[in-house]
């Protein structure tokens, strides 16, 4: 990416590959939609016994991170968990 | 021994039919003995776009059954000594043949022919399973939207859990003055999502439109598409076709035409 591509607008055949890269990795996985929605709820049930965390802020999505072992892209699960207090009570 | 080859999409109306008809006929044209099997049964169109509605007799679901000879079933094409056409059945449905009698008929196939094309229907279901059935590699048709790219990565997958020995892409209705101001995909962008190799790029031509009308398939004429539909037939007889230009020949043509309707 050149030093101007930072103020350029995106493009929308951008936006499509960006989209469509996103939504092969969890069609890839086998990861729909229901069962992250399932697996956000679980996650959210087991921090708040520890920590007090901003439940609409919670963003979790697979997505890619380079592999360090082997070549390639591997995918990985991605997890935004805004805390709002540390202690609890 | 001759080659199976199934043409297949997952997504409908990107391009399989017309690529199946222009790819057997320009492997005919090329001297290869070549006959054309349309999978989709219960929606027959393989027979209108090559214009041989009107011969037929037999169908692939009567070879199948032991209705009719293999022999009988094949259409001729006049235009080409070389090319043949099994139609499929319009009024039955898929369930009518089954994956083990579609590996049996290839096998048949390829004692009389060099090329073996089968024309998959869109989808994954068993008109699917029916045309991979007995294919030796995969020509996967797609066309830069996220849609169609989205059901080919699926389709890939699938052909790639079934070992599918060669699995191939044709990038079909590329619009490079979209792609120039960046407004559609590229043929490079799809191949760095679907990560397969790329054996054809078809530009969007509206001659394939009146190709379509009148029933002749336009590969090999002095058209876009019809140039690169023969690059693809030469690539899949293992010439190294450079790819065509698509962004000059595209500046000039369209300045040409300018310059005659004002």
């Amino acid at each position: 990416m050149g030093i101007f591509d930072f103020f350029k607008k995106k493009t929308s055949k951008d936006i499509a590959k960006d989209r469509l890269k996103l939504v092969l990795v969890s069609d890839r996985a086998g990861v729909s939609p229901e069962m992250m929605e399932q697996m956000k709820n679980d996650i959210i049930k087991v921090i708040t016994k520890y920590i007090e965390i901003e439940e609409d802020g919670l963003e979790i999505k697979v997505s890619q991170t380079e592999s360090e072992s082997h070549n390639g892209n591997v995918p990985v699960l991605y997890a935004n968990i805004p805390i709002k207090d540390m202690k609890k009570n | 021994m001759g080659e199976v080859i199934v043409v297949t999409s997952g997504k409908g109306g990107v391009g399989k039919t017309t690529s199946s008809a222009n790819i057997g006929t320009g492997l005919a044209k090329l001297g290869k003995k070549v006959v054309l099997v349309d999978t989709d049964i219960g929606l027959r169109n393989l027979d209108v776009v090559l214009g041989l509605e009107n011969r037929i007799v037999y169908n692939l679901v009567d070879v199948v059954e032991g209705n009719c000879r293999l022999k009988q079933a094949l259409i001729k094409d006049k235009r080409y000594p070389n090319l043949f056409l099994l139609p499929s059945a319009q009024t039955r449905d898929k369930t009518a043949v089954t994956a083990e009698q579609m590996k049996k008929l290839s096998d048949e196939l390829r004692e009389e022919f060099d090329y073996i094309l089968m024309d998959c229907p869109a989808g994954i279901e068993q008109g699917f399973k029916n045309a991979i059935a007995g294919a030796d590699s995969a020509l996967v048709v797609t066309t830069p939207e996220v849609s169609a790219v989205r059901d080919a990565d699926r389709i890939i997958g699938l052909l790639e859990a079934n070992e599918m020995k060669r699995i191939n892409l044709i990038v079909n209705r590329l619009r490079p003055d979209m792609v120039k101001r960046g407004d559609m995909m590229s043929s490079d962008d799809v191949v760095e999502i679907l990560a397969i190799d790329l054996i054809g790029v078809i530009p969007d031509d509206e001659n394939i439109v009146i190709s379509t009308n009148q029933g002749e398939p336009l590969v090999g004429t002095d058209t876009l598409a019809g140039q690169a539909y023969m690059n693809v037939c030469r690539r899949i007889l293992g010439e190294e076709v450079p790819f065509m230009d698509l962004f000059v020949r595209e500046g000039f043509f369209s300045k040409l035409a300018n310059l005659f309707r004002s």
